[in-house]
């Protein structure tokens, strides 16, 4: 009774896997569309009113589309929860990994300077011929 | 088992459904679990490279905010919006495969291989652009300031306070300054590098947004250096011109390579091979096209668009 142990599938046995209506398809693409002009006309607000958000404003757009791409193009909205959490764990994972080397990298920026003295006692301007690389 | 087997001898046997299987849905959610696994290694992949990126920017963001002006935002962007309706064919190609419109597949999948070729044609474009202009990684980059008019320096926060238009992602404030004390020296080494190269163009280079930095540990004295050398290239720009290439480059590959699957399944396609019940190839080709989109759709901004 092999058979009989398996949930009945969603959606019938007619079709595997769900299909996305057209409605659907064509709204996350215009919201793609728009979003993508969007992170272009940010470029074009003078940098002192972003500021530092500059990077933020263009990552969280970029994060908007890519979870409308992986949702709905990626079929994760519908899809086994099992392939979504595979592919948060990739992504945690790359974050993680940056993190990780932007906070190492931070920590022992000072000693990696040619001619910058990681000794911080003496905060003393040093003279213009500093020596470079 | 033998029940399984005789369950579907009720509705025929299915060619497309491996012995292995019970039923075409289990067939399904497997190879879509395999191909899951496979993007997550593909994430990672790109994922050491955004680690590059991060790095050096963090450190370097003078070279970021220099270099980013030889990018031609508005081919960029095309080729963003290109992909985007590629994706768009794509997901509507899985659903026609779905529905067993197979003249529907056949051309949604030929616009998705369509898009593919528009987009690795502006790459040429752009790539060609960058290699008669010497901006090329390492011992390559040749570029001296002046050019072409068509890589024009839009500069639209030229007057900007340099503190304001750092975006030193997660770094603190002290390394970015830090790193920038190092790499802000005038660019005697690129001038070194790029011996007769003088190019008779008219291109006024946008400055450096980023201050050189104090000579004092990590910036915290005041300078009281003139503004002159901000004029300046940034020392060491070819490696953002590496990232750039290695980036771009191995997305291209992967644009290359789904292309080629789609047109794989395209050959499949026009034999009839898709249907309600199979159509595992369409949607899995279809994922790794979607994927290589989505990459793009974080390299366009973090490449293009910075300042």
């Amino acid at each position: 009774m092999a058979h009989h142990d398996h949930p009945p599938a969603p959606q019938g046995h007619a079709n595997v896997g769900h299909v996305v209506s057209l409605r659907v398809l064509f709204a996350v693409w215009g919201a793609l569309m728009v979003l993508t002009i969007v992170t272009v006309a940010v470029t074009y607000i003078p940098a002192e009113l972003l500021g530092p958000f500059t990077l933020w404003v263009a990552l969280g757009i970029a994060g908007i589309k890519a979870s409308l791409v992986a949702l709905y193009f990626m079929h994760l909205r519908w899809d086994r929860p099992l392939n979504g959490i595979i592919m948060a764990i990739s992504i945690a994972v790359v974050i993680l990994f940056v993190g990780g080397a932007l906070t190492d990298t931070a920590e022992y920026q000072g000693d990696m300077i040619p001619g910058y003295a990681p000794d911080m006692a003496g905060a003393q301007p040093k003279p213009a011929g500093a020596p470079s690389p | 088992m033998a029940e399984a087997a005789s369950h579907h001898d009720v509705h025929g046997h299915d060619p497309s459904l491996q012995h292995h299987f019970d039923n075409p849905e289990q067939q399904f959610d497997s190879g879509k679990l395999g191909m899951w696994l496979f993007l997550a290694t593909e994430v990672l992949l790109f994922g050491g490279l955004f680690v590059a990126y991060a790095v050096y920017r963090a450190n370097h963001p003078e070279i970021f905010v220099y270099a980013h002006q030889f990018l031609d935002k508005r081919l960029g962007g095309i080729n963003t919006l290109v992909l985007i309706c590629s994706s768009l064919t794509m997901a509507w190609g899985v659903r026609a495969a779905q529905l067993g419109q197979q003249r529907l597949l056949k051309i949604l999948l030929s616009l998705t291989i369509l898009g593919g070729f528009i987009f690795m044609g502006i790459k040429y474009v752009e790539y060609k652009q960058k290699w008669e202009h010497g901006l090329l990684p390492g011992k390559h980059f040749t570029h001296k300031e002046g050019g072409h008019a068509a890589e024009k320096a839009p500069a639209p926060a030229a007057a900007a306070p340099a503190a304001a238009a750092t975006p030193a992602p997660a770094g603190t404030a002290h390394a970015g300054a830090a790193a920038a004390q190092g790499a802000a020296t005038p660019a005697a080494p690129a001038a070194a590098a790029a011996p007769a190269q003088a190019s008779s163009g008219t291109l006024k280079l946008e400055p450096s947004l980023i201050k050189r930095a104090a000579d004092g540990p990590a910036g915290l004295a005041p300078t009281t250096r003139a503004g002159a050398e901000h004029e300046a290239a940034p020392d060491k720009v070819w490696i953002f011109f590496g990232i750039y290439f290695l980036m771009t480059g191995l997305h291209a590959i992967h644009v290359l390579a789904g292309m080629t699957a789609i047109g794989w399944t395209l050959r499949k396609a026009t034999l009839g091979a898709f249907g309600p019940t199979y159509f595992t190839p369409v949607d899995l080709v279809g994922l790794y096209w979607h994927l290589v989109d989505l990459i793009w759709i974080f390299l366009f901004p973090l490449l293009y668009l910075i300042h």
